[in-house]
């Protein structure tokens, strides 16, 4: 066991007490279809969390999530209901949109080295106050590619199903997976999170890499968006309200360092099913109000960083044990 | 010309100077934007209302300045907002006829004292634990609203107190009563860390804190007690909210507050970088926040819109105080220079 994966089973040991428990407290807890359930209402999130993984690791951070999914479920559901573009048409727009926006907050990050936490704040306000410009009001999606969408669902081992979201947010993460591990950029986007100006001495294209990030995390925030339509078939300036924070939470949860450069996509999948999980448990349990899951993970964040700083004592305590052994030696063979 | 120099060297100037330009916009297409009128001995007028409504932002900027000066953030003053006027209104009750549970003094100290705890289990996190500022007070910036909807039951509380409503809305010697309040928290902090040392201390610890250890300060006291005193500022904004609408809704109060006071703290020319910082300035921030959201709504746009164009004016303030954009627009005007 690698010492690197021990935040990820700790993730792991979480989620399947929360379900254990579940399942022994609440009758008709333990089911397939129950375990589905969480990737079908979580899909959105995962989504989210996997461009914000990447945006992490790097030692960023990205607060625009929640507002750049409602521009998106309003941009698509304004031109679906009022222009009558194609969903052809709709889709590739919309995520372009999300692109940009990243992009840009990208570039002025990145370009005149301003901190990521307030020029992402301010992208929060942009996008929701843009919301507002498209419509004040709910606009109702009525395209039959998306009611089909919305109601389609698979069948799995008997009498399971999942919807086509969950084949979405399967792909991104897979493909979040594929290129953290195995190609040039995801690397590139653990060496600057490790340490930024060692990325730039070895000759990595910093500058690019991390633009590209936060426009990867837009591009995650409009899917995410078009995918969250799929379930309310509508677009409104309010979905999505403190998203952002759900999805740090997710990535926090998922045993990725805040401080970047250690982190693992498979971990965040656990942190959205942990989340999951805690929201199903509220339901179940049925007194408390759902309130409480704002707690509960505010909780867990908190638990997780503590963890976090202690493994990051814990190492930095056996560095420099480990120093001290070596210098003794040093000095004698000098 | 040398009084022109110094001027423009402080940093309070161009804060002022920004406002001076919203306000003279305003006089030439705002009509009676300036106009004040006296009514049953109160004062009344945009201007007046500018104050008052700025009133919970000043509040919160007085305790962020500090914060920020110690290169941290705090981002839970917003949720904090909303604990202290949960709290306030779960004490006194929304009795109709207007008699508190329990005696107001009580339910105000009561919401500061949970404030001021939330504040110090900020300090806590950020000063001996060592977390980021940032992530350190998102997990109160989570929980803080679930605590707020879970102390009110999801429910808004309407208060009937006429006593409380003195706060938010009375009037004393014709002038808003949340303005004496501001007054007194600003010279509190101005005499505490101008008078003192303290101010140099807080300046220190945002420069270097390691270096301010070892020159025998207590650079964690120093730390945990801005962030208890930022969380102190927002109960006393929450209750000035609270009382300003007679109601406590955890949905909504304080909501985007964070933004706002942050805005305001920058604009006054307070670095996120940390060291220097400037009460005065933070004051005028929040004036400028204020009469900027004051003019929006006079051409009549609605108030979410209003988000576009704060986010923007934080676009354009991170970008001057960027020293690589700074030195790119001078180097453009260098070489103009030379090209002629």
């Amino acid at each position: 066991m690698k010492a690197r994966n021990l935040p990820i089973l700790v993730t792991l040991a979480l989620f399947l007490i929360m379900f254990g428990g579940g399942s022994l407290a609440f009758i008709g807890f333990f089911s397939v279809q129950n375990f589905l359930n969480l990737f079908i209402d979580n899909s959105y999130l995962l989504i989210l969390a996997v461009g914000m993984t990447f945006v992490i690791v790097s030692g960023g951070i990205d607060l625009s999530v929640g507002s750049v999914l409602a521009l998106s479920t309003m941009v698509s559901s304004s031109l679906l209901a009022k222009s009558h573009l194609s969903p052809v048409l709709v889709i590739p727009i919309v995520l372009a949109m999300g692109t940009a926006l990243g992009l840009f907050m990208g570039y002025l990050i990145q370009t005149f080295n301003l901190p990521p936490f307030i020029i992402t704040l301010a992208g929060l306000y942009l996008a929701r106050g843009l919301c507002y410009v498209v419509s004040i009001d709910t606009i109702a999606i009525t395209n039959e590619f998306w009611k089909g969408a919305a109601h389609a669902t698979v069948n799995l081992i008997g009498n399971n199903f999942v919807s086509p979201s969950v084949f979405i947010a399967v792909a991104v993460v897979l493909a979040g997976l594929f290129v953290m591990r195995y190609t040039r950029f995801g690397r590139n986007v653990y060496a600057i999170g490790g340490n930024e100006q060692s990325a730039v001495l070895m000759g990595l294209p910093v500058n690019h890499t991390k633009i590209a990030i936060y426009a990867l995390s837009g591009f995650c925030s409009a899917l995410a968006g078009i995918v969250f339509t799929f379930y309310t078939l509508s677009g409104y300036a309010l979905h999505g309200k403190g998203m952002e924070l759900d999805a740090i939470a997710t990535v926090v949860i998922g045993g990725t360092l805040l401080t970047g450069g250690v982190g693992n996509l498979l971990g965040t999948v656990l942190g959205g099913l942990v989340y999951g999980i805690i929201q199903v448990l509220i339901v179940f349990q049925g007194t408390l109000n759902s309130w409480w899951t704002r707690i509960v993970i505010g909780f867990l964040v908190f638990v997780f960083c503590l963890l976090q700083r202690i493994f990051e004592t814990g190492k930095s305590a056996a560095l420099a044990r480990e120093r001290a052994k070596q210098a003794p030696k040093a000095q004698a063979s000098s | 010309m040398l009084a022109w120099k110094r001027l423009s060297r402080s940093k309070i100037i161009w804060p002022l100077i920004t406002l001076g330009i919203l306000m003279l916009f305003n006089l030439f297409f705002t009509p009676n934007f300036f106009r004040i009128e006296m009514l049953e001995g109160h004062l009344f007028g945009n201007l007046i209302d500018i104050l008052k409504n700025g009133a919970p932002i000043m509040i919160l900027a007085i305790g962020l300045t500090l914060v920020i000066a110690t290169h941290g953030i705090d981002i839970s003053v917003g949720s904090v907002v909303a604990i202290s006027a949960g709290v306030v209104a779960m004490l006194i009750g929304g009795d109709l006829a207007g008699n508190p549970k329990y005696p107001i003094a009580f339910a105000m100290g009561a919401a500061l004292v949970a404030c001021i705890a939330a504040g110090m289990w900020n300090g806590m996190l950020v000063s001996w634990i060592g977390m980021q500022p940032i992530i350190a007070t998102l997990i109160l910036f989570v929980a803080g609203r679930g605590i707020a909807m879970v102390t009110t039951n999801a429910m808004v509380i309407w208060l009937y107190a006429k006593p409380f409503a003195l706060l938010g809305q009375g009037y004393l010697f014709g002038l808003p009563f949340s303005l004496y309040i501001v007054a007194f928290l600003l010279l509190a902090t101005y005499l505490v860390t101008r008078r003192t040392a303290v101010g140099m201390f807080i300046e220190a610890v945002g420069i270097n804190p390691k270096a301010t250890r070892f020159a025998g300060i207590n650079a964690r006291g120093i730390l945990f007690w801005c962030y208890a005193f930022s969380g102190l500022c927002a109960g006393v904004s929450g209750l000035v909210v609270c009382s300003t609408v007679m109601s406590a809704d955890g949905n909504n109060a304080g909501n985007l507050a964070e933004l706002d006071a942050i805005l305001a703290v920058v604009l006054g020319g307070t670095s996120l970088n940390g060291g220097r910082f400037f009460l005065l300035g933070s004051m005028v921030g929040a004036l400028i926040i204020q009469t900027l959201t004051t003019t929006i709504y006079a051409f009549n746009v609605a108030p979410e819109i209003a988000q576009v164009v704060k986010a923007l004016v934080v676009y354009a303030v991170s970008l001057l105080q960027s020293e690589t954009f700074r030195a790119r627009v001078a180097g453009m005007f260098a070489r103009r220079e030379v090209a002629a």
